[in-house]
This record gives C-alpha cells, sequence and structure tokens, in this order.
C-alpha cells in the first residue's frame, strides 16, 4: 500500500473552484492535493462540455469548458497542486483538532488539516443500463470499466455502445477474446472514424460481430451471464450469447460516498455557514455546487468566491499563530513573488 | 405562454406553462416535472433530459439533430421519438404538445 501523504489541504474534485482554491491557499502559503474520480482534470467543464461556451466567468467574455480548465491550470501553476486522478475519496476520519485521515478507494491515504469538497454534483460514475436484474451479475460478468485486460482472455465479450469506450475495448480486447460482439442501437457510432474503420473491417474479415438493437434483458445464473436479449431496430427479438458484457453509456452524477464522510447533507447538498463556507465539522469546507447557504446560486463565480473565503479561515487553522494579512496581487511584492512574477 | 404536457411513465399527465423560445426541458425543471435530471443543464451533454415525443406532434418539434443524435446513444430505451427536450425550442406552434418521460434517465 501506498504511503501516508501529509498535507496541508486535501480538495475533492478537480473542477474548476477546486482548481481555483488551489490559488487562493497557495497565495496563503497552503499546499494542496487534489483527488478526483474522472481520469482528467476539469471536472464537468472537462467531462460534459469541454467544447461549449462559457459566458459569466467575469471577465472573459466567452470561453469553453476546456479553455476555462486550461487557463486555470495555468494560474494554479506556480503553487505546485499535486493531482491524484482516477480515484474516489471513500473515508474520511477526524483524527485532531483539525486533522483527517482520508481514503481513497485506491488506498492512498492522506492525513490532511483541513479538507475542501469541491465534488460538485457529486461523482461521475458509469451509467447503469435499465435493464431488469442486471445487478446481480455487475462485478461476476457484467463490467463498466476493464481494469485488467486479461481478466477477459478468452471470453465470449458483448460491447455495448458506440463511442470512444466501446469502440476502443472492442478493438483492444479483440486479439485475446474468444468472440466479441458489437451492440449499438445505429449503424453510426461517435467513436474516432478510425476505429469505426477498423472494427468495420473485423467484422468484414469475420473475426467478430456487429448488432443492432438495444438489450432488454440477460439470461444467466448465479451472477454468471449466458445471454442477453435484444431487440433489434425492426422490433424483432433475438439473443446473444456471452459470458461477459461491457456496456459503455456513458457517465452520470452520482453523490456517491459524501454521505459517509459525517457532514450534515441536505437534499444531497452540503449546508454550510457563509463566512467560510465550513461545514457543520470544523476543518471541512465544502464549495461550488455541492454545497447548499441560503441564495445559493450554482455558478462558477460563487465557487470561486467561496474559495477565496475558505482560505482565510484555513489559513487560522493552518497556521494558528500566524497573522494574516489581507493583500493584493497587484501590489504586493511578498504575493507577486508566490506567483514568480516579482 | 405555450401549454406542453408531460406524461410520465404510470400514464399520468402534468401540463405546464412554457414561454416561446425557451426548451421543453426548461419548461419541466421550472415546474419540477419529475424525470427529467438536465444534469448538464442543456448544453446537449448528458442525455438525462430524455423524452418521447407523442405520435402527430414529430412533424413540428422535427427529429434530432445529428449531435443530440449523439448523445441519444448514452440514453436508454431509445425510439424513433426520442428527443433530448433540452433540443425543443418552445414556439407557438407546439401549444398543447405532449411528450412522454421515460421510466429512467440515468
Amino acid at each position: 500500500m501506498a504511503e501516508t501523504i501529509k498535507t496541508d489541504a486535501l480538495i475533492i474534485g478537480a473542477g474548476p473552484c477546486g482548481l481555483f482554491a488551489v490559488f487562493e491557499l497557495g497565495l496563503l502559503d497552503i499546499k494542496a492535493h487534489l483527488v478526483d474520480i474522472l481520469d482528467k482534470i476539469g471536472g464537468q467543464c472537462a467531462e460534459l462540455y469541454p467544447e461549449k461556451p462559457i459566458y459569466d466567468i467575469p471577465g472573459i467574455p466567452m470561453v469553453t469548458g476546456q479553455g476555462l480548465t486550461d487557463s486555470l491550470m495555468e494560474q494554479v501553476k506556480p503553487f505546485g497542486p499535486t493531482f491524484h486522478l482516477n480515484e474516489m475519496v471513500e473515508t474520511i476520519e477526524k483524527i485532531g483538532d483539525p486533522l483527517f485521515r482520508v481514503t481513497t478507494d485506491a488506498g492512498q491515504v492522506f492525513e490532511t488539516k483541513v479538507v475542501i469538497i469541491s465534488a460538485g454534483g457529486g461523482s461521475f460514475q458509469p451509467k447503469r443500463p435499465p435493464v431488469p436484474g442486471i445487478e446481480a451479475y455487475e462485478g461476476k460478468s457484467v463490467h463498466y470499466a476493464v481494469r485488467k485486460m486479461e481478466t477477459f482472455r478468452d471470453k465470449e465479450i458483448l460491447i455495448v455502445g458506440g463511442g470512444d469506450s466501446a469502440l476502443d475495448w472492442t478493438l483492444n480486447l479483440q486479439p485475446i477474446a474468444k468472440g466479441v460482439t458489437l451492440l449499438h442501437r445505429r449503424d453510426d457510432f461517435r467513436a474516432a472514424p478510425h476505429s469505426v474503420e477498423q472494427m468495420r473491417a473485423l467484422v468484414k474479415a469475420g473475426k467478430m460481430q456487429l448488432k443492432l438493437g438495444q438489450v432488454t434483458s440477460l439470461e444467466g445464473e448465479g451472477g454468471q451471464l449466458s445471454a442477453a436479449v435484444v431487440k433489434g431496430n425492426d422490433n424483432a427479438t433475438f439473443k446473444v450469447s456471452c459470458d461477459t458484457m461491457l456496456p459503455f453509456f456513458g457517465l452520470t452524477m452520482k453523490l456517491g460516498p459524501v454521505g459517509n464522510w459525517g457532514v450534515q447533507l441536505e437534499n444531497n447538498l452540503i449546508p454550510v455557514e457563509t463566512s467560510a463556507f465550513e461545514t457543520n465539522v470544523p476543518g471541512i469546507f465544502a464549495i461550488g455546487d455541492i454545497n447548499t447557504y441560503p441564495g445559493k446560486l450554482k455558478l462558477i463565480l460563487s465557487g470561486f468566491h467561496e474559495g477565496a473565503l475558505m482560505s482565510q479561515k484555513a489559513h487560522r487553522y493552518i497556521y494558528p499563530d500566524k497573522r494574516l494579512v489581507f493583500q493584493y496581487t497587484t501590489s504586493s511584492s511578498s504575493l507577486q513573488k508566490k506567483l514568480g512574477v516579482g | 405562454m405555450v401549454k406542453i404536457n408531460f406524461v410520465n411513465h404510470k400514464g399520468e399527465t402534468q401540463t405546464v406553462e412554457a414561454e416561446a423560445g425557451s426548451t421543453v426541458m426548461e419548461a419541466a425543471i421550472r415546474n419540477a416535472v419529475p424525470g427529467i435530471l438536465a444534469e448538464c443543464g442543456g448544453a446537449c451533454a448528458c442525455a438525462t433530459c430524455h423524452v418521447y415525443v407523442d405520435d402527430g406532434w414529430k412533424e413540428k418539434t422535427g427529429g434530432p439533430s445529428p449531435m443530440e443524435e449523439d448523445m441519444l446513444d448514452f440514453a436508454f430505451d431509445v425510439r424513433p421519438t426520442s428527443r433530448l427536450s433540452c433540443q425543443i425550442k418552445v414556439s407557438e406552434e407546439l401549444e398543447g404538445l405532449t411528450v412522454t418521460v421515460p421510466e429512467r434517465q440515468a
């Protein structure tokens, strides 16, 4: 297991608010680690609308989700944050005053003085197809991600979906699987044209199958799949024999384990007070879309403001003996030094 | 204002008023119509505002754009009448539009 990481601040969620919190904390000499369940930085901006325009960032008439993420990354560069991607925080345990032990699903343990929850709508998790009884197969013969390719050697695999994940895994698993069937609801694919061409060539060569339709039920016993029942586009039903199914229907936001972290929840949001956006647990803050207070607006700019106020209070926990003098980046030579521009 | 009917999977109808120029999704969210999540807020980026346009309305609402078709791949039980409600613009022409909300979005 990885060694325990000791840090001043642990930020859960690397979306825009988590990133800007790195900046505000950094100005106050507080170093941060960030944990995010996605494989990339930027949260919803990067996952849901990387190419879509945002018009309400103060001073920036228009920026895309990815553009904002890239700019924030440049802005926080002087503070050298450490990112732990593809990881989900599972537990937060209070071990001091304040000091927390935080554990991720990858087994990483942090000891941190403050925790900042900037988890937006919760964690992005794979969408589960509404196939009756699918839960019984999950983790045994139905998988939403490929962690180790070897697991799928010599399997009869049904891959469902038409995006890059579906096509990439079709191409990657086809050489080692016993058989691969790709099932999609239409004969058009969002995936990169190059992958689609490769898939069509394999079908033509008789090395895999392509079927059109949607899964309606599963057959099997004790969690072991034997076939999927599919409704074709002509409404006729057919069966696809398989011992493994990999559905790729994108991601959806689920609150996830936030409920187990000891902070109070209200309608799946974390109530905070508005002078520092602290939760009911001293030392745990919540900023951005995941918090709630009278008048709350789920705007990125609100999350930025919340991060600035949070940092002032975090400073009191981390440097209890240091007096905090409020300074402007425009005129303070010490802040400019931290930013590497002085 | 334009009247729009949302039918849930149990067959119950909820009628709401929508402003011309807004979207069917916005009308649903403003009136707390159950079953429309709209996680991405209307960016055609998530497929959690999926509805079925009732027979007879398809001509007036039109069909999905190619980008919307791509997003519909993430929806479940997609039918020929499937649309993302954030992509249906409300106009006077749609007075009385009826859409059915699927049993689940995600």
